[in-house]
């Protein structure tokens, strides 16, 4: 589903070039789910990002649901975004200027979908916000933003759901709830998942753990394979 | 394309308001084009409509000169029904009212003229009177309530009296303003001759008037007798002719104002350009979100895109039924300055060029903010900073600026009467508003600089706004600035030309001429001047004459020769000429020698010229011309070229011969003198006419009063046009600070957590906007001063006045202007819950 070739991503900034992610490779298959961790700054989000179109890499191959995405231009990347990739962010970023109902519709109707929306309701009710399909993102609190950000995700049946800390944002309790309904939800549509996360909680209920620092994979770990396989650089 | 249309209008949801608010910086722009479109539509249907009541004949045939037998004949043998009028400048008295005195206009009229339109009166009956050679006159109605008099008061016209009969309401041919110059008055032909006032000398202008049968081709025929009418020196109008005239007058009216419509127009959009900056940047989120959904890059532009177009065509259409309404307004404005009646209907033609107009300009100034969205990068969804990456250069970008700078030039070039003067507006456009930019930027970033570190918080807080981030100082001063600059620069125009007829600081220059004295007439007026204590400042004898040949061609020739380009008027005119031993203060020779004196026996006379006439004469040093001294032909020589300043209250002159060439020639005196006080003037005008009937005066009072008066006539129209641009910049005003609202939201939120007082954040909003406003007055006021200054050196020739209560006013009316819009639309922004605002924040 997503394969990743000895990706580098060097930053040309000031001068001097960084380079935040130095020859990452990995590959999942659908269903799977990777939970990537490591401490802030470690590169963590310019890999997902990669990962999910977002940016070129300076160097590697990602392939996504059998297309190679580094060669693609931006405008075809688009459209492998909205038919194959769903998106959570840390701070929800839904459009404030559409209600919940429209904000979930909104990757159906870029694919010039029109029509009665039981989809994206069907959606709404199973993420328990019904009742609020009209209300604006901010007469939501970040919890309940954070669950239409969900169904938006998922309106697209996307093969693959990358999450960028979905519950950087959101208290205990929440955060608690957020992360049972990533699963079930991933579960039920049977799509890949790549989270970031600072959550060991949700880490842990991954299939596939990576560690990053600087830049670099320091850990590989996989629930089917207890030991742990330390890759040294 | 659903989606695209889908999802503009649901992201503009929240904006909408504020967007109808942007859309309003290109209404008056708009309306301005359409207004004066539409009128000038309305103008043009009506010269067609009456095309033969503009002249009131089918032709009119002029002459300097009174129609010799050989004229007489060729007029006669053109055949139709004739009519006659014969005018000149005298001075009337009004013997009811104390014997005063006024320089008019006087038309001696025979015959049924007009033959189409109306000679109207009030009462009505007046022109019958006057066909019927009764000792009747019909006085201009300005004149009649100036000196307060009443139909049945009597007049003195030389040495014969009138009995008024009416006053002139209208009569075809001329328009009031023409008559504000010189009033006129219009008495029966045959009681000229007992007035006396024909006396040799008299600027006279000679019309005959013809209607011929409806079938006759006038055109035709005055096109087959082109040359016999330059033979006899005779000047025509035709109904075509006048209507073309009048067509191009119309034309060069219609493109000023249209030009400062555009003014309008093009600030406008750099309002709405700025304004929807603004917006793109508050939406750069939301498009980065939709790009990880999966939306092309032009996909998510086009969604803005689609909003910015709404907006022109909201604007446009709004400014279209606007200038339409103004339109409507327009006639009682310009009523007096038209020489016909105009009937209101809206052109649709000039409707769809005024929104034409609109639309393309607001489009590809929206564009400019538009095409940055097409770079958001969807990596702005997980790391905010990514946003700041997109502001590398874009070649879209320059194709937007050349467009712009393309379709300001075509308007230009297609609105202006000639192209060079399209690239000039493009020119003098460009100008205003790099130095505007530059001098708001420089005086901003003083603004910094100065102010002082111990000034009070609200102080430092108000002027720290001018400059921080984001800030829009440059915009608001050019949209203020701008204003401020057109309506300063046309108060200082009046000024400076108004003053300069004054002289002012020059109170030894003479103010009252006395012209047409007979020869033996000189000798009583000086010994009136005399005995009423008046000063003689300058005396001289005029001997007309007319050329007969130019170089050894006769004039006669040059007139047939079509090629050649010799105006014609200098050829035909009665050169008034006089001779002196010593040039005056107002002239100066700029070539070859002025000679003084020549002995009687002389064959060549060596005069001098003056140099606008000579250039256009083609003449040089040296070369020879002849002229007819009423009979007496006499050969002369250019010895010099004079540059004369005409504007003094002094005789001036084309040709000057030296003494003792014109001596023994009929002639006749002009007399210039200096009246301290109105009553002093007034004093001596009657005491001269009374004892020299024909004698006619001018003072300088009367030519201010006329001027001011033409002045202020135009001045209501212009100011009217200008306003729109004024009014504009208001509106572009409003637009930026209620686009810049939520960043002021939240700082006036955070300085209300840190314990500010309601009162501190108005009083930094009033230092902010007094500051800005006093900016906008200053760099507007200096740049008209500048264009003033230009102004006067190049096409006035003098030194621009200052007017500093003129200026003084500005300043304070802008300052108040823009003090009242910025408290008025960031209104609330300091009553906001803190609550409110923070929970946007996320
Ligand atoms: N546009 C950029 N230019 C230069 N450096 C960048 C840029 N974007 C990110 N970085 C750097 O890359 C590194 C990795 O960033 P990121 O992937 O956001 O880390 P994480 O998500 O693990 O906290 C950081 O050190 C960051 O400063
Ligand atoms: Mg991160």
């Amino acid at each position: 589903m997503l394969n990743v070739e000895r990706l580098t991503k060097t930053y040309l900034s000031a001068g001097a070039p960084l380079t935040v992610l130095k020859e990452v490779s990995f590959s999942l298959s659908a269903g799977d789910s990777l939970a990537i961790v490591g401490p802030s700054g470690s590169g963590k989000t310019t890999l997902l990002g990669l990962c999910a179109g977002l940016d070129r890499p300076s160097a590697g191959v990602v392939t996504l649901a059998g297309e190679e995405i580094g060669r693609m231009s931006e405008d075809e990347r688009a459209r492998v975004r909205n038919e194959h990739v769903g998106f959570v962010f840390q701070n929800f970023q839904l459009i404030p200027t559409l209600t919940a109902l429209e904000n979930v519709q909104v990757p159906l109707e870029l694919r010039g979908w029109s029509g009665r929306a039981t989809e994206a309701e069907g959606l709404l009710e199973r993420v328990g916000l019904g009742a609020r399909r009209d209300h604006y993102p901010v007469q939501l609190s970040g919890g309940e933003q954070q669950r239409v950000a969900l169904a938006r995700a998922f309106v697209n049946s996307p093969k693959i759901l990358f999450c960028d800390e979905p519950t950087g944002n959101l208290d205990g309790d929440t955060a608690h709830a957020m992360t049972d309904l990533i699963f079930e939800m991933n579960r039920e549509r049977g799509a890949t998942l790549v989270l970031v996360t600072h959550d060991i909680e949700l880490a842990r209920q991954c299939r596939r753990l990576l560690r990053l620092k600087a830049g670099m994979v320091v850990e590989d770990l996989r629930a089917d394979e207890p030991e742990t396989k330390a890759v040294h650089p | 394309m659903s989606f695209v249309l889908r999802m503009a209008w649901r992201d503009s949801r929240a904006a909408r308001r504020r967007l109808a608010l942007y859309s309003f910086s290109i209404v008056l722009g708009v309306a301005a084009l359409v207004a004066i479109g539409s009128f000038s539509a309305n103008l043009n249907s009506a010269i067609e409509g009456q095309a033969k009541g503009l002249l009131g004949a089918d032709l009119a045939v002029h002459s300097r000169v009174a129609l010799t037998p050989e004229a007489k004949a060729f007029l006669d043998s053109l055949g139709g029904e004739q009519a006659r009028e014969v005018a000149f400048s005298t001075m009337v008295v009004f013997p009811d009212s104390g014997g005063r005195t006024r320089l008019v206009s006087l038309r001696a009229m025979e015959g049924a003229y007009p033959f189409y339109g109306e000679f109207l009166t009030n009462p009505a009956g007046a022109p019958s009177r006057l066909a019927a050679g009764e000792a009747v006159a019909v006085l201009e109605e300005t004149l009649m309530s100036q000196f307060g008099v009443k139909v049945g008061d009597p007049i003195r016209l030389g040495t014969s009296t009138f009995t008024v009969v009416g006053a002139l309401r209208n009569i075809p041919g001329e328009s009031a303003a023409v008559a504000m110059l010189s009033p006129r008055i219009f008495i029966p032909y045959s009681r000229l001759a007992e007035t006396g006032l024909l006396g040799p000398g008299s600027l006279v202008r000679y019309k005959t008037y013809f209607k011929f049968a409806a079938a006759t081709d006038v055109e035709r025929l005055v096109e087959d007798l082109r040359g016999r009418f330059r033979e006899l020196r005779l000047g025509f109008d035709t109904v075509e002719e006048r209507k073309n005239e009048l067509g191009q007058s119309i034309r060069n009216v219609d493109a000023f104002f249209s030009l400062v419509g555009f003014v309008a127009l093009f600030l406008g959009a750099i309002g709405v350009a700025s304004a929807i900056h603004v917006y793109v940047r508050q939406r750069i989120a939301t498009v980065a979100v939709l790009r990880c959904l999966g939306a092309g890059a032009w996909k998510s532009f086009s969604v803005y895109l689609v909003q910015g177009l709404l907006l022109g065509l909201v604007g446009a259409v709004v400014g279209a039924v606007l200038g339409v309404a103004i339109q409507v307004s327009l006639p009682p404005l310009v009523k007096d300055l038209l020489p016909f009646d105009v009937d209101f209907f809206i052109s649709w033609s000039a409707v769809l060029r005024g929104v034409g107009a609109g639309l393309v300009i607001c489009f590809l100034f929206t564009l400019l903010p538009l095409l940055s969205i097409r770079r958001v990068s969807p990596l702005v969804a997980i790391r905010a900073s990514a946003a700041e990456e997109t502001g590398s250069r874009d070649p879209l970008r320059w194709a937007v600026f050349a467009a712009i700078a393309m379709a300001v030039i075509v308007f230009s070039v297609w609105q202006a009467p000639r192209w060079q003067v399209g690239l000039g507006f493009v020119g003098a456009l460009a100008v205003s508003f790099g130095v505007l930019a530059g001098l708001a930027r420089g005086v901003s970033w003083c603004a910094r600089c100065l102010v002082p570190q111990n000034a009070p918080y609200v102080w430092r807080q108000g002027i720290a706004n001018l400059h921080r981030p984001n800030n829009r100082t440059v915009l608001l001063l050019l949209a203020l600035g701008l204003g401020t600059f057109l309506v300063v620069t046309l108060a200082l125009t009046r000024a400076t030309l108004l003053a300069q007829i004054q002289g002012v600081g020059d109170n030894q220059r003479p103010n009252l001429l006395f012209f047409d004295i007979q020869d033996d007439q000189i000798g009583p007026l000086q010994k009136i001047l005399h005995q009423e204590g008046a000063e003689l400042k300058a005396q001289a004898p005029i001997v007309t004459m007319r050329l007969r040949s130019l170089k050894g061609r006769t004039v006669e020739q040059i007139l047939k020769d079509e090629g050649s380009r010799i105006p014609a008027w200098t050829l035909r005119r009665e050169y008034r000429s006089t001779y002196r031993g010593t040039l005056s203060a107002t002239e100066k020779v700029i070539a070859g020698e002025f000679v003084g004196k020549v002995s009687p026996e002389a064959a060549v006379i060596p005069i001098s010229i003056e140099r606008g006439l000579a250039k256009d004469m083609q003449l040089g040093l040296g070369d020879t011309l002849e002229f007819d001294v009423q009979g007496v032909p006499m050969a002369a020589r250019i010895a010099s070229i004079r540059e004369v300043e005409w504007r003094r209250m002094e005789p001036n002159f084309f040709m000057l011969f030296p003494e003792g060439a014109l001596e023994a020639a009929p002639k006749f005196y002009v007399v210039a003198t200096r009246a301290e006080t109105p009553a002093d003037s007034a004093r001596l005008q009657q005491a001269v006419v009374s004892a020299l009937p024909n004698v006619s005066a001018i003072d300088l009072a009367l030519i201010l009063q006329t001027l001011d008066g033409i002045f202020s006539k135009i001045q209501v129209v212009v100011q009217f046009m200008a306003l729109f641009t004024v009014v504009t910049g208001v509106i572009v005003l409003a637009g930026a600070i209620l686009s810049g609202r939520h960043q002021r939201l939240r700082e006036s939120v955070l300085l209300r957590t840190l314990g500010a007082s309601r009162r501190q954040l108005i009083r930094i909003q009033v230092v902010e906007y007094t500051i800005l406003g006093a900016l906008a007055a200053v760099v507007g006021c200096a740049l008209a001063v500048g264009a003033n200054a230009l102004l006067a050196h190049f096409v006035f020739e003098t030194a621009g006045a200052l007017a500093p209560l003129t200026l003084a006013g500005a300043v304070a009316a802008v300052i108040a202007v823009t003090l009242a819009t910025g408290l008025l639309s960031s209104r609330g922004v300091v009553d906001h819950p803190p609550l409110e605002v923070l929970r946007q924040e996320t």
